[in-house]
């Protein structure tokens, strides 16, 4: 048994050491706003937050979890109201939609590190999440509009 | 999976009677008939369904894959029924052909860029419908005439006593009444959504951005296992034994079975069926099984090419133009096995009882599924129900002609008795590695030019296999558009043209990906146009024109994108432009692509795109689906090929297959060629220019001639 610190809350976890953050999440603890998309590490569907650092969950064993903070889609906002959440549907960016908790995630990240992104910066930091609906364009239009929400 | 042995004649009359049961279940919408009581809901017909509360539920029988079809059928409904945007809610509709047949198809399924086309009609004369009723509905309440109301979006107006209804507090009454069998449409002048960007915005947008939005994978059921497969190394093998002692050691797997396509492993999560099915130990027997890898594959192709096939176009007798011609041009184009990668890689929610089967995936082809489903499980068609989940893309890919991972998913409950609800979730490496790729194509192309520059012959062969070939979609004659769909009516007015094709069987599975073939003859009739135009000495926007006279709404693409782009005007040192021009499914889009060499590999900047899809219905849906079939091709024309080895797939993930990431993505900007022509369809057409317009920026580029894709 382990527990984890999961959107503010602590939560017990049985299950296998060497299982995959991401399916912890999915699997034991039900929170299936973070996807599975490949498995290694390429596509970043499954991306949440590690004390505030972006990681990719499919290759997060429980065991290295520890006592650091998850911060999962399910726990940005309560009601959609981050302003990265409030750009992505400003911008209509989503498609498909399978991919976009983990741009979400990322995006987060970066302009929590970096409040006024450049399109290098954005290229830098968006490169590990992969959308097949082609929605970049959009993406590095929602970043820069949700740095200028947050920057009020 | 190979159990689907039904005729093309079969599956409408599968359809037909799959559509008798749908209230079998009791948690379909309401679809008219007899007439709710007062309290209940008002649903004049299958697509809509208006709550006491307000909401207007639409019933979506298309799915939902990115494409934008839920907004887009939802518009032309509320278009007519004035509905309040913010109060509609989107669902997708059960199985059940009769009511929610694609009317291009004739059965119930997703494709051909066909939703908002087949739609057109139908869904407005539904929203109308809708109005009529609530209108008739404020008439009896007030004791007025309908003729005297009006409607603004959600309400019933009467003007003259300063009287208005909300659609909810109508609905009981409507649902009492009968519905007109002919109602008016708007004067697109009064359109409030139709063409209007920014009014009827995505209705996934917000569970899509929070995560809530539900997946097959996200489906949550008591006792669900979980199943992960061990699939065949080679296409064609078979399981000849296996061993399930260190599987079933696996804490979590509860069940290991064997099934048609391998052994599936179930656990009670996903770790524990994917670690069940690491450890089995299987022996295939591959007498069967292919072995040829894609080296092979080109080299039959090659040999091929050299000799006649069956003619699909002549025009004129273009041996003898060639022959007398004063220049001639040639060239051969390969084009790659592509693997659709959507982003949720293929998965089937099944449960099975005795007398019923109910499904929950991102569902594209229903009625062939529940006609294969109901040929392997023996129940009628009214007992099987599919639930249409949203799709994490599809891009041709969920459209199967044989079913294969829903059927997957089926005989995997059928193995266990349907004791447990069954979850079949493929890894990454086994969606890739299941084929069903875009065929891998060879094209040799000949063109003659007179004295003048001017083209006097077009003589064009296609080597690849067909897709619906041994499938019930085949055509009697074998003789598949797909393969030659855009070079057998291509729109160059050339006096002297053929084309032929060898269709030689694959030992891949193959499939429709995104825009089907289109997505290879585009690519060689655009690159050879422009190598005629080099060979002529004549820029290829000019060439071009010159020969579209008879075509004017491509060449208003062409002209709108070549414009837009400031074609002929000066670059930035290092940078080229090339332009591409196709129609398929009924719209026309040219594009201007930007390129420039980075370390020796193209670099694209800009695409600028210009699209005719007569009525605009959502401007930014459009202008999304442009986008994302040019970012989707980009990354096919740059990078994309599934490299198969003697018989097995090796690019099985995204470390081996390359597609597009954020920062190889352009600058893209679309501009809608406003039209009153009937609406067709924008899912993909968007693909088919752009990698012939970056080759040809390449060109221009390098002066190398480009013959292969991809490109880097």
């Amino acid at each position: 048994m382990a527990t984890i610190t999961i959107n503010g809350e602590a939560r017990e976890v049985s299950a296998d050491p060497s299982m995959p953050l991401l399916w912890v999440l999915r699997d034991v603890l039900g929170l299936t706003g973070t996807k599975y998309g490949c498995g290694i590490a390429q596509c970043g569907a499954c991306t949440v937050h590690l004390d505030g650092t972006p990681v990719r969950s499919c290759s997060v064993p429980l065991s290295a979890v520890g006592s650091k903070r998850v911060t999962t889609i399910e726990g940005l906002s309560p009601d959609g109201t981050d302003a990265v959440q409030q750009a992505w549907v400003e911008l209509q960016v989503p498609q498909c939609g399978y991919c976009q908790s983990g741009q979400i995630m990322s995006a987060v990240a970066l302009i929590t590190a970096k409040p006024n992104p450049t399109d290098a910066d954005i290229d830098q930091a968006m490169n590990g999440n992969i959308c097949r609906c082609g929605t970049y364009q959009r993406i590095r239009a929602a970043i820069h509009r949700a740095a200028e929400i947050k920057r009020g | 999976m190979t159990a689907t042995t039904f005729s093309r004649r079969d599956f409408v009359r599968i359809g037909v009677a799959a559509g008798g049961g749908l209230m079998v279940f009791g948690c379909g919408p309401s679809t008219g008939g007899a007439p709710a009581g007062p309290a209940g809901p008002f649903a004049p017909n299958p697509f809509i369904r208006l709550d006491p509360n307000g909401t207007v539920t639409v019933f979506a029988k298309h799915l939902e894959m990115g494409q934008g079809t839920y907004t887009g059928l939802a518009t032309l409904i509320a278009e007519e029924m004035d509905a309040d945007w913010s109060k509609i809610v989107v669902e997708g509709a059960p199985n059940d052909t009769e009511k929610y047949k694609n009317l291009a198809f004739g059965m119930m399924g997703t494709g051909g860029s066909s939703a908002i086309a087949n739609s057109w009609e139908q869904h407005r004369k539904a929203g109308a419908t809708a109005r009529a009723v609530l209108l008739a509905a404020a008439a009896k309440q007030w004791g007025v005439s309908a003729g005297e109301l009006t409607t603004e979006p959600g309400e019933v107006v009467h003007a003259k006593s300063n009287r208005r209804a909300s659609y909810a507090t109508l609905a009981g009454l409507a649902a009492t009444l009968a519905a007109p069998a002919e109602v008016p449409l708007k004067d697109p002048k009064d359109f409030r959504y139709i063409g209007k960007p920014g009014q009827a915005q995505r209705p996934d947008a917000k569970p899509k951005s929070t995560g809530r939005a539900t997946f097959t994978q996200d489906v949550k059921l008591d006792g669900l296992l979980t199943a992960v497969v061990a699939h065949p190394p080679l296409f064609g093998a078979k399981v000849k034994s296996f061993d399930a002692a260190k599987a079933k050691a696996v804490p979590g797997v509860t069940e290991v079975v064997q099934i048609p396509t391998g052994v599936a492993v179930l656990g009670i999560n996903f770790w524990a069926a994917k670690n069940g099915r690491d450890a089995l130990t299987v022996e295939w027997d591959t007498a069967e099984a292919n072995t040829a890898g894609t080296a092979e594959i080109m080299a039959e192709f090659r040999e091929l090419a050299g000799k006649p096939g069956r003619e699909v176009r002549k025009v004129g007798d273009a041996e003898q133009a060639l022959s007398g011609a004063a220049k001639t041009v040639e060239a051969s184009y390969e084009f790659p096995f592509l693997a659709h990668a959507c982003m949720e890689p293929m998965n089937c929610v099944v449960q099975l009882k005795p007398d019923s089967a109910e499904l929950w995936y991102g569902a594209q082809f229903q009625t062939p599924d529940g006609g294969a489903i109901a040929a392997f499980t023996g129940l009628k068609p009214e007992q099987i129900r599919i639930n249409m989940l949203y799709a994490g893309g599809s891009f041709g890919r969920r459209a199967n002609g044989k079913s294969d991972f829903v059927m997957e998913a089926v005989t995997i409950a059928k193995a266990i008795n349907g004791s447990a609800p069954v979850k079949l979730v493929w890894t990454r490496e086994d969606d890739t590695a299941s084929g069903y790729f875009r065929p891998a194509f060879l094209h040799r192309v000949r063109g003659g030019l007179d004295g003048s520059g001017n083209p006097v012959a077009w003589s064009h062969r296609v080597v690849g296999p067909s897709i619906t070939a041994g499938t019930p979609l085949d055509s009697p004659d074998g003789n598949d558009q797909a393969v030659h769909e855009g070079v057998s009516d291509h729109p160059y007015d050339v006096p002297n043209i053929f084309v032929d094709v060898h269709q030689p069987k694959s030992g891949v599975p193959v499939q429709w990906w995104r825009s089907v073939g289109h997505t290879h003859t585009a690519f060689a009739v655009e690159m050879f146009v422009d190598e005629m135009a080099r060979a002529a000495g004549k820029d290829p926007l000019e060439f071009r024109r010159a020969l579209l006279g008879k075509d004017p709404r491509r060449l208003a693409v062409l002209n709108l994108a070549a414009e837009k782009a400031g074609w002929g005007t000066p670059l930035p040192a290092g940078r080229a432009r090339g332009i591409a021009v196709h129609k398929s499914f009924a719209t026309y889009v040219a594009e201007v692509a930007e390129v420039s060499l980075v370390g020796g590999k193209p670099k694209v900047h800009r695409v600028v795109c210009a699209v005719d899809c007569g009525i605009a219905v959502n401007p930014d849906v459009i202008a999304a689906q442009m986008e994302s079939g040019i970012a989707y091709g980009l990354g096919a024309a740059l990078y994309g090929q599934i490299a198969v080895e003697r018989g097995k797939v090796v690019s099985t993930n995204f470390d081996k297959y390359r597609v597009l990431r954020m920062a190889e993505m352009p600058a893209v900007e679309v501009h809608i060629m406003p039209s009153t022509e009937q609406p067709t369809g924008v899912g993909e057409p968007g693909l088919p220019p752009i990698g012939p317009a970056v080759a040809n920026a390449l060109v221009a580029l390098t002066g190398k001639p480009v013959r292969r894709a991809p490109l880097v």
